[in-house]
């Protein structure tokens, strides 16, 4: 690259921009990859389970017996985080995957037909009509308050915002020029959907899905710390805030670990959302 | 102008029709009996008759729908079972502590967030664009609670600033007022800062391109009009809309960030009576709450054909 002489004046610019939208990726995967392996080798070094008791040692605060201290129970504040952190990951990829196959399929089939575009875009204008939490939160009060609710209840709230994106997609891919030779040629329906439009659509739904798992972790983080996500003693990083409420003003540790790592967590997935929207989208480079 | 807020208009009314619809299915769909949680758990067959009756819940579900639509058109949204109060009350009285906050964060939300948008935009590239981009997707990334515990830990507890977990109504004088709601407004529109720090850079990017904006420049105008007023009155269309679209958020926020103050608002309300399945006032929560979202996306609208001439002919 180094005897390349730039062409243009844009050039150094344009270079630039590429180089930050992959150092957005690369520390965005870093700090991923960073957190996966404290909560993969976590159980390893644990001393404590995420839900001993030790009355002994009620609010302890960080030191060489609790690394990050314990909680107004006693239990281990770092085991709690690390089987916190498996909870409100495995909620956050379970919503994440239910949204994209349901956000998904009414996205392409509104995208390419006409026919039941109008009524399945009105249904995702009401349901994008109510405030996010609000709606989770009835919907939870309504179902009962389970964990594969909590998954029903996120899903149905994002499920409206992945199928516009995907819908807008299949519109501009389906007039394109490939689609119609395909059609030309006699290819049915489905396989226009799956073989031709579906493969088109996959970049911009792959970064969605980056935002939507952040959102998605926020999202039960918040139902948790409000007392209607996961239902402790079982932890996630939602309710291990939550409890905090009673305690941190003696215990600032109770608050500052989760919410590093929930928030490590969040901005790690935004960088690598960032990253990769900049790199697949070229207009979107300076924007 | 005139057909295009009619036209949005006659859109309004189907859209409230269907949240009005939604608001009671969701709310129906429960599997257990609304009227168990009106009455307790350990209640009578007898008195669950009663209560169901009371309720209007021994109707059939078309009859009571039908009797939900036309109480909203009335105002009549039902009684809350706990409260001792109509559930149009009861929302009606906490209302001036949401709308508090909600003003208040945004303030913040715009006060922080369009500077650093367009110091962002005015040095592309430049580690002025890297911090701000830095820092709005730190914002973005750190729950409000989160905020909202730390500030409650550094100012109310540890230096002992500013007061916490309680409210003080406007009446009650603006400094009490708005000492009793920095930190909640703070927490709640610090992240919504982040918001409209990358929309006003992405929009002031996109204006600062135009032909118009070079000539400007090229006959000698001051960098402070070229941008104070040939770029940023385009620029503010698109910063309007985003911050219409903030207030959907911050009303989610307030859900959370009210709890968490003990702040008695309208999201206090709905985190409560979610917990103790206080249905009447959940439905009635569902339909004012995506009523005020439904009527700001009006607005907006409105907004962004006044300000941007080439929308409002179409």
């Amino acid at each position: 690259m180094a005897s390349a002489a730039p062409l243009t004046i844009d050039e150094p610019g344009e270079r630039r921009r590429s180089r930050r939208a992959n150092l957005l990726l690369v520390s965005g995967c870093v700090l991923l990859v960073i957190i996966m392996l404290v909560l993969a080798g976590g159980p390893l070094v644990l001393k404590y389970g995420p839900n001993t008791l030790d009355y002994a040692a009620i609010l302890t605060p960080p030191g060489s017996a609790h690394l990050l201290g314990t909680d107004a129970l006693g239990r281990d504040l770092l085991a709690r985080i690390i089987y916190g952190g498996y909870n409100s990951l495995f909620i956050g990829a379970c919503v994440m995957v239910v949204t994209t196959v349901a956000g998904g399929l009414i996205g392409l089939v509104a995208g390419t037909n006409p026919r039941l575009d109008g009524v399945l875009m009105r249904i995702m204008d009401v349901l994008m009509g109510f405030p996010v939490l609000l709606l989770a939160l009835a919907i939870l009060a309504a179902l009962g308050n389970t964990s594969v609710n909590v998954v029903l209840a996120l899903a149905m709230v994002y499920t409206p915002r992945t199928a516009r994106i995907v819908r807008a997609e299949a519109l501009v891919i389906r007039r394109l020029t490939y689609v119609e030779a395909a059609e030309s040629i006699g290819a049915g329906p489905m396989r226009i959907l799956l073989v031709h439009v579906l493969p088109g659509i996959l970049p911009a739904l792959m970064v969605q899905e980056t935002f939507l798992f952040a959102y998605a972790i926020l999202g039960e983080a918040g139902l948790s710390f409000v007392g209607l996500g996961l239902q402790p003693p079982n932890p996630s990083w939602g309710n291990i805030l939550g409890e905090a409420r009673a305690a941190f003003q003696q215990a600032s540790w109770l608050v500052m670990y989760p919410g590093l790592i929930l928030a490590a967590t969040v901005l790690a997935l935004n960088l690598i959302g960032d990253g990769l929207g900049r790199a697949i989208d070229p207009k979107r480079r300076d924007g | 102008m005139l057909t295009l807020i009619l036209r949005r208009l006659l859109l309004f009314v189907p859209m409230w029709i269907g949240v009005s619809i939604l608001s009671f299915v969701i709310v129906h769909a429960t599997p257990g009996d609304p009227a168990a949680a009106f009455v307790g758990m350990d209640a009578s067959a007898g008195s669950l008759e009663v209560a169901r009756e009371r309720l209007g819940l021994d109707l059939p579900y078309w009859q009571q729908l039908l009797n939900w639509l036309g109480g909203t058109l009335t105002g009549n949204l039902g009684d809350s079972f706990f409260l001792g109060r109509s559930v149009w009350q009861a929302i009606v009285e906490r209302l001036p502590v949401t709308f508090s906050l909600g003003f208040l964060s945004l303030l913040i939300a715009v006060i922080v967030g369009i500077p650093l948008g367009t110091a962002a935009a005015l040095a592309p590239n430049s580690w002025k664009d890297t911090v701000s981009i830095g820092v709005s997707l730190t914002f973005l990334s750190v729950p409000e609670f989160v905020v909202g515990m730390i500030l409650i830990y550094v100012f109310g507890v540890e230096l002992r600033w500013l007061p916490i977990g309680r409210y003080e109504p406007l009446s009650a004088g603006f400094l009490p007022w708005f000492y009793h709601l920095l930190l909640p407004a703070l927490a709640l529109g610090l992240s919504q800062s982040a918001l409209i720090a990358r929309m006003t850079r992405v929009a002031l990017l996109q204006v600062l391109r135009a032909d118009y904006i070079r000539t400007a420049r090229a006959k000698g105008l001051p960098e402070r009009v070229v941008i104070g007023k040939h770029a940023f009155r385009n620029a503010i269309i698109t910063i309007v809309t985003v911050i219409g679209l903030s207030v959907a958020l911050l009303l989610s926020g307030a859900f959370i960030t009210e709890a968490l103050f003990q702040l008695p608002g309208v999201g206090n309300l709905g985190v409560s009576s979610v917990l103790r399945r206080d249905y009447p006032v959940i439905q009635g929560l569902l339909l004012i709450a995506s009523s005020f979202i439904l009527v700001v996306n009006l607005l907006v609208d409105i907004l962004y054909a006044m300000l941007n001439p080439s929308v409002s002919g179409r």
